[in-house]
């Protein structure tokens, strides 16, 4: 069973992947999806028997190296904190694939693309149930594979091999900052397994390296890792340029793998975390920065996929300020009822787009809601949960959220949580300027895409309703055992807070005015949308034109692709050329030329010797061998 | 006598000489000398490659000293002998050397058409020379071993290469030669101070403290040349570029790590307190070829140079593992000789099978192959992730080790070295996108065969090789460990030694 819910999907893209060519894409892709079904079957299994019947367990596997006392494992480490990941990954993930079966139905090569899933989530699984960084760090890279193969899906637009270097080129960034941590923490622990690190945590507070505090400097650099992965900002550019892949792939990209490993690596190393106080106050500040940046640009995007990317790296923020500020556990209650929702919404607005004909600019939108009934409504669900409307689940981790930043009584949570109104406010109003731009108002594609409008197949709305039940359920289900009174015997440990971190109790005794602000924002920002797309629609096109710097701004996404360029891209090509032509060609290769031409004419000149009589080379011997004899005796 | 109970290493060694021999012998018509000559040095070099199986089987690796040693004496009077013997550092080269000669005899079945005869022949003395060079324990055995390696080489860049071959093979011999005569200098130095040439009692000798630089950076000049380190590895594109395939793979494969072979057999060992002193000047090179390379191949238009470029940078995070003096960066560094040679080599087959196909190396000049030949494009995938050093291949196994090593000696280094990483991904990964992916723009590619029968045969021990490596290398690791965790005593021993006289 623990064994089965990580390796099956490897099985199903073996299986897949190279059998594909015989076994046909029919067989291919269900082959993959009876293989995640049986993962996810023993993914729930494993989160019935670690997470609520308490037997955490590691399944060794075989060592991997031992170098030097550097020990590591192949392992799989089960606590409640890697199977709460294991039975979301498998679970969503089972669904995007079947969702799949009816998106990629009319695709050239299935089998590939099924392949590809599948090995992203074994990848994403690998690295939440690792026992140590090393194995972690596999399955890390691992997902960046996957997710370039996926990005880069069709090789053939250049634009899709673009975005997938870029995402995989962009998270290199933030893993040789991961690296660097771990070979830290390797010198710092004499070790790379969590157990071990966890253990000896006690003797090392006060560990100083290259005077600055050792633990300090792991947190840093491990959340500077997370920062590639999980698209915070400064390494978040390629996560909306991802949208080149097809839609099931974002949706497993945003929501249960990939972008949630930043969050689950802060979780899992919070052991670490609480003895950092300057790296909490890093993160918190960052997320709540990026939550709010993301927040702004997702206001004025065009491309429906590309708001909701928008409001994935948005939530990121979220979630990373709320272990920023000790609270780990609503950080991961978020991403769990996250990945529901943001699931959800992709794979809505893969049905919408399916449904308009492969289109994806919300202004060629319009008017379908009649048409697609069941595509609206799950969307309007997620939307709701995305907003953190009550009761629906986004609602019990935001509101979370917001509280413990307001409870940590720190600056940087106060700034966080400011951060995290205004972005509540913005949330909440691109969701439903989403809405309404997709589903309402006069139709504005052409006649001949809106005759094709049509619901998609039940294998796609299935997914859909499936996910929409987790949108509406998981906050209330899972709310008391994640944050509230159940989570001591839930966690059971598997995510450390220190004796002075007090936050999951100080976030229940905070002003009566704080829970409700999130849903006062959240009404207000749908008020807002439905104020400037509903009834008055000039607004917008006027704010636009009468505030074009700002605009401007926020649409060319604060101008950070045009910023790496000219600092990073540009000068590297330049560098390459200079390097190249001149460094290599001209002054390395240029003294050996020039000494080859000196040697040609030395050997004109050598020709001359060359009287091909014996006796003469042998003198020459000779006096060249008394020469190095004597010079050798004189040299000593 | 040994644990193989015969000259193993020896008869490892001279075996394809007498394969060269029987091809030598055959008579008659063009095709028929040809097609023996392929023949009898896929055999030859599949016998010894199986033999040197008994060397994986029966090293003990728990033991740090010599093992098979075998023991002639020569000139008895200078202190010479014929010397043999393979300790951690050494049994897995010859076993690399062993295993890609096959590979590589394979991979010129169809693509060498002229002088079969010769060049296989060429190829079996070329084993014959990296057999001996790896087993030599007499340090003028060595010498002549490393010197007699150029001579196949540029042969068969010269004879068998490209258009430009007559250059790249003089700037090949010329500049591997100039830095060898110098270490022939610091050869006879040791001789005459030390009477003996033995290595294991050389290594018993002290190098007094002044002469230590001095052979040092004659060592250096020769090492470093043949590693290749920034600023003397422009003699590497070329050789690439104008060598047949398996001339490359054999050059990047072993060729190349026999300069960071050196400086682990010779320079740690013998100048402890030289290298420690002048370790920051190998981090500075190291890091430049790192960065400086990695850019250069960036720019690159022509596939096999890029790939040289990017050996060049990997060599330089090898050369940062051996100078870190402790037991992650040399275990590391020695990890990403045997990884390099087997994900460089497999790369440049890679390049072969379109160049075979196609007869161009230029980038612009393909596209969209990935739907022609998706076998081959998940082949070539794969060793482009293992360049990459994604983790579950190879490569990042020592790359992995040289970086927690050189956090050890100092931060910054760490950063240098880890900095390939982005820029690994990014030439490699923009290579492969301009190749595999895009549109197929030009009308024959669309005629390609995927791989034959023969081409999976060739890469089916490398990618098994490269994934084993990278999913279990503890057998790997194991052979290395007893080697170095000595070879890091004695190091450490002796720089505290002369520490504390110098107080």
């Amino acid at each position: 069973m623990f064994v089965g819910a990580i390796f099956f999907p490897l099985l199903g893209a073996s299986i897949s992947g190279f059998l594909g060519r015989w076994i046909g894409p029919k067989a291919a892709q269900w082959s993959t999806v009876v293989c995640m079904v049986l993962a996810a079957i023993c993914g729930v299994l494993a989160f019935g028997q670690v997470a609520l019947s308490g037997q955490p367990t590691t399944v060794p596997i075989v060592t991997w190296m031992d170098v030097g006392g550097l020990e590591m494992s192949w392992a799989l480490r089960y606590d409640t904190l890697s199977v709460v990941m294991v039975a979301m990954v498998t679970f969503i993930s089972t669904l995007i694939h079947l969702y799949s079966v009816g998106y990629m139905a009319h695709d050239e090569t299935p089998a590939r693309f099924f392949a590809y899933l599948s090995l992203f989530t074994f990848m994403m699984l690998m690295l939440v149930t690792a026992d140590n960084l090393a194995q972690l760090f596999f399955g890390w890279e691992g997902v960046g594979l996957a997710s370039y193969l996926l990005i880069g899906y069709w090789y053939d637009r250049e634009s899709a091999n673009r975005a997938a270097i870029k995402a995989f080129v962009v998270n290199r960034v933030g893993d040789v900052f991961f690296v660097l941590g771990v070979a830290l923490i390797f010198l710092v622990f004499g070790s790379i397994e969590f157990d071990v690190i966890f253990a000896t945590v006690p003797q090392h507070l006060d560990d100083r390296f290259a005077g600055v505090p050792a633990l300090e400097l792991i947190c840093v650099l491990l959340f500077l890792g997370a920062c590639g992965k999980s698209a915070q900002l400064g390494l978040h550019t390629w996560l909306p340029d991802a949208m080149e892949g097809p839609t099931p792939v974002s949706a497993l990209i945003h929501a249960a793998t990939m972008v949630t490993a930043g969050v689950f690596l802060v979780a899992r190393m919070s052991p670490l975390m609480e003895y950092a106080p300057t790296a909490l106050a890093i993160i918190t500040v960052v997320g709540a920065s990026t939550a709010l940046f993301a927040a702004t640009v997702g206001c004025v995007q065009n491309d429906i996929k590309r708001v909701i990317a928008y409001s994935t790296c948005s939530q990121l923020g979220y979630m990373f300020f709320a272990a920023g500020v000790g609270a780990y556990k609503v950080a991961i209650f978020h991403l769990f009822t996250h990945a529901f929702f943001k699931a959800l919404l992709f794979l809505g607005a893969g049905s919408v787009i399916h449904a308009m004909s492969d289109e994806q600019d919300m202004r060629r939108m319009g008017g379908i809601w009649t048409k697609i009934p069941v595509t609206y409504a799950v969307m309007w669900i997620g939307n709701l949960a995305l907003a953190g409307i009550p009761f629906f689940a986004g609602y019990y981790s935001k509101d979370a959220i917001l509280e413990a930043a307001f409870a940590s009584h720190s600056g940087v949570g106060a700034y966080a949580f400011a951060c995290g109104m205004i972005a509540a406010f913005l949330t909440a109003f691109y969701s439903w300027r989403l809405l309404i731009m997709t589903f309402h108002g006069a139709p504005r594609a052409d006649h001949h895409t809106m005759e094709h409008v049509h619901e998609s197949p039940p294998v796609m709305l299935i997914p859909l309703l499936l996910l929409a039940a987790g949108a509406v359920l998981t906050g209330y289900v899972f709310a008391p055992m994640f944050i509230g009174e159940h989570e001591a015997g839930f966690w059971r440990g598997a995510i450390h807070t220190a004796e002075h971190n007090h936050i999951l109790h100080a976030m229940h005794e905070v002003p009566a005015w704080v829970p409700l602000a999130p849903t006062v924002m959240g009404v207000a920002g749908i008020a807002l949308a439905y104020v400037f797309y509903m009834l008055a629609p000039g607004i917008p096109g006027w704010l636009a034109t009468r505030f074009r710097g700002i605009y401007l701004f926020l649409l060319n996404k604060w101008y950070f692709d045009e910023l790496y360029d000219a600092i990073f891209v540009s000068p590297a090509q330049r560098l390459a050329a200079v390097f190249w032509k001149t460094g290599d060609a001209r002054i390395i290769d240029g003294m050996p030329n020039g000494a080859a031409a000196l040697a040609v004419g030395v050997a004109r000149g050598a020709v001359r010797i060359q009287t091909g009589r014996v006796a003469n080379y042998a003198f020459a011997m000779i006096i060249g061998l008394v020469l190095f004899v004597s010079l050798f005796l004189i040299g000593r | 006598m040994n644990a193989a109970g015969f000259p193993l290493l020896s008869l490892l060694t001279f075996l394809p000489l007498a394969g060269a021999a029987i091809i030598l012998s055959v008579r008659g018509e063009e095709a028929v000398i040809a097609r023996n000559a392929r023949w009898t040095a896929l055999w030859t070099s599949l016998l010894v490659f199986l033999l040197s199986l008994l060397l994986w089987v029966k090293f003990d690796t728990g033991s740090a000293g010599f093992q098979f040693e075998e023991k002639l004496s020569w000139l008895p009077e200078f202190g010479v002998g014929y010397h043999m013997g393979v300790d951690g550092i050494s049994v897995l080269f010859v076993l690399l050397s062993t295993a890609l000669t096959p590979i590589c005899i394979l991979a010129s079945w169809e693509s060498i058409e002229t002088r079969v005869r010769e060049y296989m022949v060429a190829f079996l003395i070329l084993e014959t020379m990296m057999v001996g060079m790896f087993a030599a324990l007499d340090f003028i055995v060595f010498y002549v071993f490393f010197e007699a390696v150029l001579i196949p080489m540029f042969l068969i860049i010269g004879v068998w290469g490209g258009p430009r071959r007559v250059y790249a093979a003089f700037k090949f011999f010329l500049y591997t030669l100039l830095g060898s005569v110098l270490m022939l200098l610091a050869i006879l130095y040791l001789w005459y101070n030390a009477g003996t040439t033995d290595i294991p009692e050389l290594f018993e000798y002290q190098v007094p403290r002044a002469a230590q630089s001095w052979i040092f950076f004659a060592f250096l000049a020769s090492f470093a040349v043949k590693v290749p380190m920034w600023p003397v590895h422009t003699w590497l594109p070329d050789a690439h570029v104008e060598a047949p395939t398996a001339g490359s793979v054999i050059l990047a494969g072993v060729l190349l790590k026999m300069g960071a072979y050196g400086f682990l057999r010779f320079s740690l060992p013998l100048l402890p307190e030289a290298s420690a002193e002048f370790a920051p000047l190998i981090y500075v090179l190291s890091i430049v070829a790192v960065i400086y390379t990695s850019l250069v191949a960036l720019a690159q238009e022509d596939m096999k140079k890029l790939i040289a470029y990017s050996s060049v940078a990997h060599m330089g995070i090898v050369t940062l593992g051996i100078f870190t003096f402790n037991a992650q960066g040399l275990s590391g560094a020695l990890f990403t000789m045997l990884a390099h040679g087997v994900v460089s080599g497999a790369l440049f087959l890679c390049v072969g099978v379109l160049y075979d196909r196609v007869h161009s190396r230029d980038i612009l000049r393909y596209g969209g192959v990935a739907k022609i030949m998706p076998a081959y494009a998940l082949v070539f995938m794969l060793f482009t992730m293992a360049s990459v050093g994604l983790p579950g291949t190879a490569n990042f196994v020592g790359e992995f080790l040289v970086i927690i090593g050189a956090w050890q000696v100092n931060p910054w280094v760490a950063f240098g070295a880890a900095l390939g990483m982005i820029l690994g991904a990014a030439y490699m990964l923009y290579l492969y996108r301009r190749v595999i992916f895009g549109r197929i723009t030009r009308d024959d590619l669309r005629t390609l065969l995927d791989l034959s029968p023969r081409e999976y045969a060739t890469f089916a021990p490398l990618i098994l090789l490269t994934l084993w490596m990278g999913i279990y290398p503890q057998p790997f690791l194991d052979f290395f460990e007893a080697t170095v965790t000595a070879l890091v005593a004695r190091h450490e021993a002796a720089v505290s030694v002369s520490r504390l006289a110098g107080m």
